[in-house]
């Protein structure tokens, strides 16, 4: 294999004998340009999809509730249906080998000001665990922990943009107090999230603060919990809609009554994203094999016909004393050689184009659509692989060539 | 160098066979410059096929330098090719994209030589061709006459045992098929055994020794003026 006198054969033979060499190459190139494009569009497609959904977390399922769209048990239909805090307790005991975190949300809307700074922001009472969920990144200071939650205490964490708009760049917010809504709040940390602005002008108060201090009750807006990350798709699916009918059945709604209240699961998103990727993948890797076999019978064709055309150049070098086995080996290099080559070029170019493709399809779906080192390494293993077969063929048949045949034929 | 004894050949053809061999015998000694003369199917192309190793007896001996052929398979046929014996073809047989040069170095390179060993020694035989400058010419610049040269520089670079010539005049005209021939007897005056196949009295009288064949058998085998000469000579 490493004979470079062998080599250097080969690349007398390819190189004055262009045409044919380029001829058998280009088939291969081509097919990988196509699979190497389609590949980096599926890429780029399930890029955006990841990116829709980055927000959160991949295991979040959210509970809200509306009102009845049924009568049920004796209840009349147009009953606002409320989560309350015994919901949460609830689900934690019934559902905690199934429950990574769970968080409630309570929406406040208050005018939080600083000096004359002020202006109307959104207030989200939560649990601790609401920062997994919302994959909040603190910048400064530190989140909302139990401490706060068990003393009730006056603390907020707000976003960065908020932060932007009371204080003076540069200045520090920590320690610092809000008026918020008449109440002085003291800020324990500032995050910033992947989300647009609008949730990086978000503050942050432990739920239960959000309970007593406005109006001492015990409902919540939202249930947000994180499926335990080691069920499959599919048992996080059925978690899901089992936590949707026990919850039905506590707050005596119709099992039937789609307006009630909401269980939206992550898990069906990603498990739909999944089976639509994963099928993308399927069949581009099916259009791409296909391509390539058709490249590796094209460049088998030629090396076949290359091998007749050299029938009487073997038979000469048959005579001059080459063994069987290295006019084989000759014809298989050559031919892994040239396939090895032109898929190279062929993917070379296919990265050229996604790359400048880049960004620019983003309306489509299609995000920094790109192949990856493991794809490109299987790929070359793939070629060399499908350079000897296809040389194997034509090679063994310029192995048989008997020298007398071949010299005979003028 | 050669030693044929009783050798049979034939080939099938359909559940036929034709037997195109018939009980050759015969003993070339080292050194000589044997001539093989007959019709088109007397069957002295496949003679020189079996003597050259490209084909295969079915009866009889043979013996190579001592060696005797029989089994061989491809890969010991090519070595020993490659190590014995140097092939001239009427059609010339070079390699169209290989010079001149290259195509001289061609045998080394499956004798396992280094390649600047080869290529000095390529041009040391295109010069005793006469041809050191053309030596990077393309077979397609040289003319009929230069091209066997070139053959012959390629048959002779490995040192071989005995050089077959098959039809070696037989594409070319009259001139230059005196200067091949000169060429050869040179080869033979040098102490190499020389067997050509011709079926051109003019040529075969330019060897020492003719032998004739008919129908798959030797008719005669008889000495020339030529080996008169050299012995004279001597």
């Amino acid at each position: 294999m490493f004979d470079i006198d062998r080599w250097r054969e080969i690349f007398q033979s390819i190189s004055k004998n262009k045409l044919r060499s380029f001829m058998s190459g280009f088939t291969v190139a081509f097919a990988i340009i196509l699979f190497t494009l389609l590949f980096g569009i599926v890429n780029g497609l399930s890029n955006s999809f990841e990116d829709v959904f980055a927000d959160d977390a991949q295991n979040a399922v959210f509970v809200r509730t509306f009102k009845t769209s049924k009568p049920y048990r004796g209840y009349k239909a147009g009953r606002r249906i409320y989560l309350k805090n015994e919901d949460i307790d609830f689900l934690q005991e019934n559902f905690s080998d199934k429950i990574d975190f769970l968080t409630p949300r309570i929406y406040k809307n208050f005018n939080i000001s600083r000096g004359a700074e002020n202006d109307n922001y959104s207030v989200v009472g939560v649990f601790p665990s609401h920062q997994t969920l919302e994959k909040t990144v603190m910048i400064a200071g530190r989140y909302l922990n139990n401490n706060d939650l068990n003393n009730v205490s006056k603390h907020i964490v707000i976003g960065d943009k908020l932060k932007e708009d009371l204080f003076e760049t540069g200045q520090k917010a920590i320690g610092q107090y809000l008026n918020v809504g008449g109440l002085a709040y003291k800020v324990v940390g500032v995050f910033t999230d992947e989300g647009n602005d609008r949730e990086r002008r978000k503050a942050f108060i432990p739920s239960t603060t959000a309970q007593k201090v406005y109006g001492n009750t015990d409902v919540v807006n939202e249930i947000n919990l994180g499926y335990n990350k080691s069920l499959s798709l599919s048992q996080a699916v059925a978690f899901g809609n089992k936590v949707e009918r026990t919850l039905k059945d506590r707050l005596n709604i119709d099992p039937d009554d789609q307006n009630a209240l909401f269980v939206n699961n992550r898990a069906e998103a990603n498990k739909n994203i999944n089976t639509l990727t994963s099928s993308l993948y399927f069949i581009v890797l099916f259009i791409g094999i296909g391509t390539l076999i058709a490249g590796v019978i094209g460049i088998s064709n030629i090396m076949i016909f290359v091998v007749k055309e050299r029938t009487k150049e073997l038979g000469i070098r048959k005579a001059l004393g080459a063994s069987p086995n290295s006019i084989k080996m000759m014809v298989i290099q050559e031919s892994v050689f040239i396939t090895a080559l032109a898929g190279y070029v062929g993917l070379l170019i296919g990265e050229w184009i996604l790359s400048n493709i880049g960004d620019s399809l983003e309306d489509y779906f299609i995000k920094d659509p790109s192949v990856s080192t493991p794809i490109v390494i299987g790929a070359t293993i793939t070629l060399i692989v499908c350079g000897s077969i296809a040389g194997y063929m034509p090679a063994s048949r310029a192995a048989r060539i008997k020298p007398i045949v071949a010299l005979r034929a003028d | 160098m050669i030693r044929i004894e009783n050798l049979h050949k034939s080939y099938p053809i359909g559940k036929d066979k034709l037997h195109v061999l018939k009980g050759i015998n015969l003993h070339i000694k080292e050194g000589e410059f044997v001539a093989i003369m007959g019709s088109s199917g007397s069957g002295k192309s496949t003679l020189l096929n079996i003597v050259g190793l490209l084909d295969s007896h079915d009866e009889g001996e043979y013996y190579l330098n001592g060696l005797k052929i029989e089994n061989l398979n491809e890969k010991k046929a090519a070595n020993l090719r490659n190590k014995f014996l140097g092939f001239v073809f009427q059609s010339f047989n070079l390699i169209s994209y290989k010079t001149a040069l290259e195509n001289v170095a061609l045998p080394l390179y499956y004798s396992g030589l280094g390649r600047k060993e080869r290529t000095e020694r390529a041009l040391l035989y295109l010069e005793k061709v006469g041809l050191k400058d053309w030596a990077n010419h393309l077979p397609n610049e040289l003319s009929g006459g230069q091209k066997q040269r070139v053959a012959i520089a390629r048959a002779l670079v490995t040192k071989p045992k005995v050089v077959l010539a098959d039809e070696p005049t037989g594409a070319l005209d009259s001139t230059t098929t005196d200067s091949v021939m000169e060429l050869l007897k040179e080869i033979n005056d040098e102490g190499m055994t020389v067997f050509v196949i011709t079926h051109e009295e003019e040529v075969a009288e330019q060897t020492k020794r003719i032998v004739r064949l008919k129908d798959g058998q030797i008719t005669s085998d008889e000495l020339t003026k030529q080996s008169n000469k050299v012995h004279q000579n001597v």
